[in-house]
């Protein structure tokens, strides 16, 4: 980003530097503050939310009652953590998240390279037919499905299971769509140079095609993980155990359960933003790459 | 348009036979890589879309009751419930899309400036975006609190009064007009002030995408544009005017039908949101968009009626295409591209 950026101001800037008279110069800073000071303003106000939640969640339940509010917590209380762990299951709601996202997304690149490759790289009857009916399901908004798929779900006995939680997220055609662009990009000098050699379809695959698509692998990954992590309806409708229940559910469960306990519930929406905002750190620049390149998300 | 047949078995002309075993085999191959994928769009995904229209047309609670043909539909056209929760949409994707989009080209244009800090300012912009919508929710629900809320005490410093935020069930409109003393009919009250809350939480956590897509756009446009448009003197308004949003509109055009498919789908938001007293979409339903009518219809509390829920499905879906070509129509002839 930064190479390709423009610098919007800079001829002008040259041009004012040649006249070099003090007012130009005046109304140059005059601009770059404006922008800063736009810009920090807006951050200032995405970011609140954050704080006050991180605020709240320190707060002692008398402190987070009182009107005015403290905008400093008066005395960091660690305790309201510990508390809403222990409030609700917490601990269960983590663990049945990290799992159904972790296997939705290990499922959903299973399934994407392999049907991709084919779409790309190998001749078959119905190719195109598939791939039009395929891309077809794209069009469908979910709430059409959302009915059908929970009595498919009661039919099949998993409700209240992982498999419910999991099987129908471990394919992605959107992910299908991207790879199979992907693969068909390569060159085919590639691909003729590996049959030459007597190299089947599946070395090929798994020795140069998945290896060269790593990072259209990650973007795949990262958007199967993050809706996972973040998806509510898909669960709400298809667990009614709470020993069932991921973060999302959870969260909102706990949100009528916890009553007046504002703390509380700061810190247990602290818990479940922490380890997608640590995962978004870390790879921010897939994630960003990955919504620019796709233009989507979830 | 080309026939099935012809689609079907275009690769086989003309093979020799040994080329054509060969093909076959290569056939049995390609569906063993294609078996999972296929499996799992075809069950959830594919077959749902049948079945879904099979449910509308039956009354059908948690089973099959009778077959009903049209009537769901026929019941749809006349619920009030139904419209309402359109007009709630349709609000609610009015108060959002056009100010999300507005909003994230400024901050997109002017994190393109030649600026210090670039990264960080568009880490903080896009951290609502990864945020569990659920999470923000309930972040919002306590910065919006009627009794204790950190916006109630902003408003008080500056010399307003409190609000009740997403207790209110009073459109804006009228809450505004009548402060001016004018008397507003029902029907002109405009969107409730609880749905104004949700409108700010979606926008707050929409930016962050749009900004990152118009960033993408931004570093497409040429350069040398800009440059003839110094030369030749031109203010900065009047290059945003003549060449960076006629330049963006692409851009502009896809997130336009991106957000507004997602704001006449929204759910998450919403319910996290109004779900604390009473059944998603308060107070008094004015925050029930169509979505979380479906899903109280489907799922929620009382007998479900899901074959009229799945009609309702099938009439949002149609909204939302209708609404799309549209677009299409209207605004995609002015997009233009280079």
């Amino acid at each position: 980003m930064t190479s390709q950026s423009y610098r919007l101001l800079a001829p002008r800037k040259r041009a004012r530097k040649r006249q070099g008279t003090w007012q130009l110069r005046l109304a140059r800073w005059a601009g770059l503050a404006l922008i800063y000071a736009l810009l920090t303003l807006g951050a200032l106000t995405m970011v609140f939310p954050f704080y006050w939640m991180v605020s709240t969640a320190f707060k002692s339940i008398q402190e987070a009652l009182i009107f005015p509010p403290t905008l400093v917590p008066t005395e960091w209380l660690w305790s309201n953590f510990r508390e809403a762990w222990e409030a609700a299951p917490f601990p269960r709601y983590f663990a049945n998240t990290t799992f159904m996202a972790s296997a939705s997304t290990l499922g959903t690149l299973i399934t994407t390279v392999l049907a991709a490759y084919a779409f790309a790289r190998m001749r078959f009857f119905g190719k195109n037919v598939l791939f039009i009916l395929f891309m077809a399901t794209m069009m469908m908004p979910f709430e059409v499905i959302l009915i059908p798929n929970f009595l498919i779900i009661k039919t099949l006995k998993w409700y209240n299971t992982f498999l419910a939680l999991i099987v129908p997220w471990t394919a992605s055609v959107f992910g299908i769509f991207l790879l199979r662009q992907f693969y068909l990009s390569l060159p085919k000098d590639l691909f003729d140079a590996a049959v030459i050699d007597g190299c089947s379809h599946f070395r090929f695959l798994w020795n140069v095609a998945v290896p060269l698509s790593v990072p259209a692998l990650i973007t795949v990954g990262i958007f199967s993980f993050l809706g996972s992590w973040n998806s509510l309806l898909w669960p709400l409708i298809v667990t009614s155990n709470p020993e069932m229940r991921p973060i999302q559910v959870g969260l909102t469960a706990f949100q009528s359960e916890a009553g007046s306990y504002y703390n509380r519930m700061m810190a247990a929406a602290t818990l479940a933003v922490l380890p997608i905002v640590a995962m978004f750190l870390v790879a921010q620049k897939q994630f960003v790459e990955g919504i620019a390149r796709t233009g989507l998300k979830g | 348009m080309p026939k099935l047949g012809d689609l079907l078995f275009k690769d086989t002309v003309g093979l020799t036979p040994g080329a054509k075993r060969r093909y076959w085999s290569e056939t049995l191959a390609a569906y063993l890589y294609l078996l999972p994928a296929i499996l799992i769009i075809v069950t959830f995904h594919f077959f749902p879309i049948f079945y879904a229209f099979f449910i509308s047309l039956n009354k059908w609670s948690i089973l099959q009751e009778r077959f009903v043909g049209l009537q769901n539909y026929a019941r749809l056209l006349w619920d009030p419930d139904l419209w309402n929760s359109l007009l709630v949409t349709i609000w609610y994707a009015l108060g959002t899309v056009p100010f999300a989009l507005a909003i994230s080209l400024f901050i997109a244009i002017l994190l393109f400036q030649n600026i210090q800090g670039r990264g960080i300012f568009r880490t903080v912009y896009f951290l609502p975006n990864i945020t569990s919508v659920v999470a923000a929710a309930v972040v919002w629900g306590w910065v919006f609190n009627a009794q204790y809320g950190v916006i109630n005490y902003f408003l008080e410093l500056i010399g307003f009064q409190p609000l009740q935020w997403i207790l209110e069930p009073t459109g804006v409109f009228k809450m505004f007009l009548e402060n001016l003393g004018l008397n507003v009919p029902e029907w002109a009250g405009g969107p409730s002030l609880a749905l104004v809350a949700v409108m700010i939480m979606t926008i707050w956590s929409a930016i962050g995408f749009n900004m990152i897509i118009y960033l993408a756009g931004l570093g497409n446009i040429s350069k040398e544009l800009y440059e003839a448009a110094r030369i030749d003197g031109a203010t900065e308004w009047q290059v945003f005017r003549k060449i960076t949003f006629p330049l963006l509109s692409p851009t502009t055009f896809f997130l336009l039908v991106v957000s507004v498919i997602r704001s006449f789908r929204a759910f998450d938001g919403i319910y996290a949101m109004t779900t604390r007293n009473g059944p998603a979409g308060g107070p008094l339903n004015t925050t029930r968009t169509v979505t979380v009518y479906i899903y109280n219809t489907a799922f929620g509390a009382g007998n479900p009626k899901m074959g009229y829920a799945a009609a309702a499905a099938f009439i949002l879906m149609a909204v939302v295409l209708i609404l799309t070509i549209v677009q299409f129509r209207y605004v995609g002839e002015k997009v233009h591209y280079e």
